[in-house]
């Protein structure tokens, strides 16, 4: 046992070496998993003031083009609502669809912090728990799809970014119907792959992308892209097709979490009929 | 102790300087400076390996917690700091290292620093960025990375030590 313990501390360089990576290793692998409840992330409380310490400077400098947006935006929905009360009202007989009844809640949030330089990026959200914010909702920009709840804390919440190349989104061309996934390769945060798209159907450039709705993380219809290039080789089963993002992920300083009130219904019918394989 | 709490303060300092000023300076999309590596290697040499990876340790999990990134950045510290004390017995200057001395440039000239920390820094962002990458299927794209950042790095922490004057 002596022998043992003198084994140790001749050798506790190595051995502080060999602890001190496995566990940083540990904490990669657990970090990488999709909705891991981590503690210490940028959610964490005294690293999100910081960080929005940090991220007030730099809004205030770019005040002017967030008014802009958001003024635009909101003409835009007021436009939608004019719209909405112009048609005629529901006539009797006819039943509201249940589902679309309240079926997605939003819940506005600033950037507290973002990157697009890495693979895998991050953004950090001045909203969390207590606001209802739940691993595993939504988030979209003014623009188009932004990415999804990764873990919470009280008062922050850390979001996967579309920009990092292990999520993915399930996604539609609105003009031909086709299903496909997006995903980024990790180079430049202005462009996203579509990857699986049949050789038989027939994309453009300047179709419209838009999220599917088949995995009720995203409600359906959420831009996501316009197709820049597609490009079919000889022997390829599949598209290989590029997206200009709807989003500028550089600029991004406001977001909504969508709250997806059926979710659980969807994934507790889909887990019953095709298994817990997704 | 003095020196002690100097490295505390100087702790935070570079943990601020890398959260709130270079996280959002990223040159060319590629570019990283990475100035947190500059607190372990500039450490006293007569540091030992144990308590060089503890604080190695420490500030990569405290950069981590900034960049979402668990892990990361501690993972690569750790091996700097192993490194470091090696590679400081493998290049001595003639004479050795005297009595509570620092790695500097203004104690040992611009030369012997140049080969002391760049390829500290090198491994340190190479074990970084493919660890980042999962993999080395961006092999190409991430080696851009690895030497746009080093050189990046290693340009700020040189003319950072270059404006420190001379002790004697």
């Amino acid at each position: 046992m002596e022998r043992l313990f003198r084994f140790i501390f001749e050798y506790r360089a190595f051995f502080t070496f060999l602890f001190l990576e496995i566990l940083c290793a540990w904490m990669i692998i657990e970090n990488n998993q999709y909705q891991s409840t981590t503690y210490f992330n940028s959610s964490n409380k005294v690293a999100a003031s910081i960080l929005n310490f940090s991220q007030g400077v730099s809004e205030y400098v770019s005040l002017r083009t967030i008014n802009r947006e958001l003024s635009a935006e909101n003409a835009l929905l007021r436009t939608e609502l004019e719209r909405k009360a112009a048609t005629p009202p529901i006539t009797a007989g006819e039943s509201i669809d249940s589902s679309a009844v309240s079926r997605y809640e939003y819940v506005s949030a600033k950037v507290v912090s973002n990157s697009t330089e890495f693979y895998k990026n991050y953004i950090t959200i001045d909203k969390g728990r207590l606001d209802g914010i739940m691993p595993g909702m939504a988030a979209i920009g003014t623009e188009g799809a932004v990415g999804k709840v990764k873990s919470v804390s009280d008062h922050f919440a850390v979001l996967i970014s579309l920009l990092n190349t292990s999520d993915m989104v399930s996604s539609m061309i609105t003009r031909t119907g086709h299903f496909g996934t997006a995903q980024w390769d990790g180079r430049n945060p202005r462009l996203i792959n579509l990857r699986y798209i049949p050789r038989h159907a027939l994309p453009v450039v300047g179709d419209t992308v838009v999220t599917s709705g088949y995995n009720a993380v995203f409600p359906q219809g959420v831009r996501v892209g316009v197709i820049k290039r597609c490009t079919l080789s000889e022997e390829a089963i599949f598209w290989d097709i590029e997206l200009e993002l709807a989003e500028d992920f550089g600029k991004l300083s406001f977001l909504e979490i969508i709250k997806s009130n059926l979710k659980h219904e969807q994934d507790s019918i889909q887990n019953i009929t095709i298994g817990n394989n997704r | 102790m003095r020196t002690g709490l100097l490295y505390f303060i100087l702790f935070f300092v570079y943990v601020l300087v890398q959260v709130l000023l270079l996280k959002n300076i990223v040159l060319f999309n590629v570019a990283f400076c990475f100035l947190y590596i500059a607190f372990i290697l500039l450490l006293p040499v007569e540091i030992s390996a144990v308590m060089m990876m503890l604080i190695g340790f420490t500030i990569g999990f405290t950069i981590d917690i900034f960049y979402s990134s668990m892990g990361l950045h501690a993972f690569a510290s750790v091996i700097t700091a192993f490194l470091r004390n090696y590679w400081l017995k493998l290049i001595t200057p003639q004479g050795g290292y005297d009595v509570g001395a620092t790695p500097t440039l203004s104690e040992y000239g611009a030369g012997w620093f140049l080969v002391y920390f760049i390829p500290l820094v090198f491994i340190h962002l190479t074990v970084l960025f493919f660890i980042e990458a999962s993999g080395f299927s961006m092999a190409g794209y991430t080696l851009l990375k690895i030497i746009s950042s080093v050189m990046f790095t290693a340009l700020i922490i040189f003319l950072l030590q270059s404006m420190i004057p001379k002790r004697r």
